[in-house]
């Protein structure tokens, strides 16, 4: 009966409390297999969340975002290993090197609009991914680059411990879910939604729409480039199928079947992706076929995710009460 | 001197492939407004069904045929049962041609296995034309010999047959062209097929060329994104003179700088974007 005064919000931040203590509770006494998928899914939660912030408060389709979670973590890799620096200054790096990269890129991409941006970002993105396969020097081309050690934070614990480290990516996962919480709430992210569902209207308002975007653009880029930083420090080895096309329409098919505009959704869509991915792929090797069924069935039936059915599934059974 | 008269031939006759996978890309781009993911599949499939033709029968003219007829048939198929209800939504399009795509090349990898296969062209394209010192692959030749056909019989098509009128008219305005009574439906998957078909054909000839393999799909994407981002979207014209920009620069950026390839690649692209958005030879919306 407490429950029936609560409105859309609350029933989320219940759910959210529930999905962050069993985050929390569970990882001892899950198997180690679970206990990394978790954590892959927190890492890409993050990348997925900022895609959100494009995809769906702002009507940006960027297909791109691969691109930017690559150089996150492909420079703190190679500050990693080569030149031994520490978490900080490849957390900063790798974050900065992302945001710049999405500047630069913001600025052609951000000259068109609708299926062009999508074009536009998509082929600069696979550039990217053209440049770290091939510039062998530099990035190891195809054997990417390995040996990256887990972060010395100066804690007391052992990060190489999965469980510690999932730990460590959670909290991250928090700080980046409420950052970007509240920057959906704040008057940049209103504007962003005012853009989204009437460009023209906030331009004759006198609100800079392209600035707006860009910045948007930008702060999706770094939180994407965080991303990938935390990505190569668990995974301790960075190869060029972190950016490639397959990787980016990921990222997207994670904001999608989570619910776009939502937030919370992309955060669900990680899991569900990174978990069914890895599973079926221990049950058979025509995962492929799995993912493409996904893909397919996502974009013609259920195009408004997890997020839509469970409105739909609430909206009913307020209707039946 | 020998070393640029050879590349150069070697980026004009690159550029001919280009021109197939991106002139197809370009048609569906004008009609739809879409990017077709999927397309980098049809060009697979393409060259997979024309190795098969060859391998039982010996004939690379059936092969041409059959692979173009396929994978044009199978494009309208596509369009009709996963495209058409996504119309004007781009992300959920996106969505779809990717799972598309990662079906067909689960598939070929099931059925044909992760080794280059390639095909063997008619015995008269296997030598070489020699002018002076410098000696011309016949393959290549004919290869720009096609795409320059294909581009002749797309504009004839286009600019002076009643199809290619109406086609034109869909293209210009979808609403006012339905009012005069045209089945755009129709026309839109005529075109996406027509689009297909020259993937098609590109991946047969690619087959002969090169080789093909499981991951060459992710290789062609980019050019054939380059290729329609420079030349401006829809445009024919602009696909070949895209097609002419990227096959010379990939091919000197490959030459000179094996390294940073994709970078030269993103160059060009970059350039056209600050300059002019809609491309070379895109109109403005």
């Amino acid at each position: 009966m407490i429950l029936k005064g609560l409105g859309s919000r609350g029933w989320l931040l219940i759910a959210l409390g529930v999905a962050i203590l069993v985050l929390i509770v569970l990882p001892p006494i899950l198997p180690t297999f679970i206990v990394i998928l978790l954590t892959q899914s927190l890492i890409y939660g993050i990348v997925a969340m900022s895609l959100d912030l494009l995809v769906g408060y702002t009507k940006m389709p960027s297909l791109g975002h691969g691109a930017y979670f690559a150089i996150g973590a492909y420079t703190a890799a190679i500050l990693a290993t080569r030149y031994n620096c520490g978490f900080g200054v490849c957390l900063l790096s790798g974050v900065g090197m992302a945001a710049g990269a999405a500047a630069v890129f913001g600025f052609l991409a951000l000259r068109a609009a609708g299926v062009y941006f999508l074009l536009i970002t998509l082929a600069v993105a696979m550039c990217v991914w053209g440049i770290i396969y091939q510039w062998m020097s530099m990035t190891g081309g195809e054997n990417g680059i390995s040996g990256i050690n887990r972060p010395d934070l100066g804690l007391p614990v052992d990060l190489l411990d999965h469980v510690y480290f999932h730990y460590f990516i959670l909290a991250v996962f928090i700080i980046s879910l409420v950052l970007i919480f509240l920057l959906v709430r704040s008057p940049f992210g209103r504007t962003l939604v005012g853009i989204r569902d009437s460009e023209s209207r906030m331009k004759v308002l006198g609100y800079n729409v392209w600035l707006h975007k860009h910045l948007a653009f930008i702060i999706a880029g770094a939180f994407a480039g965080l991303g990938g930083v935390l990505f190569a420090y668990f995974n301790r080895f960075v190869g060029p199928d972190e950016a490639d096309l397959a990787q980016c329409l990921e990222f997207l098919l994670m904001v999608s079947i989570g619910g776009r505009g939502t937030l919370f959704g992309a955060g669900i869509g990680a899991f569900l992706i990174t978990f069914l991915r890895n599973l079926v792929s221990v049950y058979t090797e025509r995962w492929l076929m799995i993912m493409a069924f996904v893909y397919v069935i996502n974009a013609k039936y259920a195009p408004e995710g997890v997020m839509g059915f469970a409105k739909r599934f609430k909206m009913r059974v307020e209707v039946a009460v | 001197m020998e070393f640029w008269v050879t590349q150069i031939f070697n980026g004009i006759s690159y550029a001919a492939l280009l021109f197939l996978l991106g002139g197809g890309m370009t048609l569906m781009f004008g009609i739809m407004k879409i990017v077709n993911i999927a397309h980098g599949a049809f060009y697979l499939i393409g060259g997979y069904v024309g190795y098969v033709i060859v391998r039982h029968t010996g004939n690379f003219y059936l092969a041409l045929l059959v692979g173009c007829l396929v994978v044009g048939f199978l494009g309208m198929v596509i369009e009709r049962f996963f495209l058409r209800d996504l119309e004007g939504q781009e992300i959920r399009q996106m969505l779809m041609t990717m799972g598309i795509l990662l079906f067909f090349q689960d598939l070929l990898l099931l059925i044909f296995g992760g080794y280059p296969l390639s095909l063997d062209p008619p015995d008269w394209c296997s030598g070489s034309i020699n002018f002076g010192i410098y000696y011309f692959p016949v393959l290549r030749i004919v290869m720009i010999g096609a795409a320059a056909l294909a581009y002749m019989i797309l504009w004839w098509f286009q600019a002076k047959t009643r199809a290619g009128a109406i086609m034109r008219a869909a293209v210009d305005n979808k609403e006012v062209a339905q009012g005069l009574g045209i089945n755009v439906y129709v026309v839109t998957m005529g075109v996406f097929g027509l689009g297909a078909l020259l993937a098609g054909f590109a991946g047969v000839i690619g087959c002969a060329f090169t080789a093909i393999y499981p991951g060459l799909e992710f290789e062609v994407l980019p050019l054939s994104f380059a290729v329609v981002i420079v030349g401006g979207r829809g445009s024919l014209k602009g696909a070949m003179v895209g097609a002419l920009v990227i096959g010379l620069i990939d091919n000197f950026g490959k030459a000179l700088f094996p390294e940073l390839a994709y970078f030269t690649l993103f160059f060009p692209m970059a350039i056209v974007l600050a300059w002019r958005p809609t491309g070379l030879f895109g109109r403005e919306e």
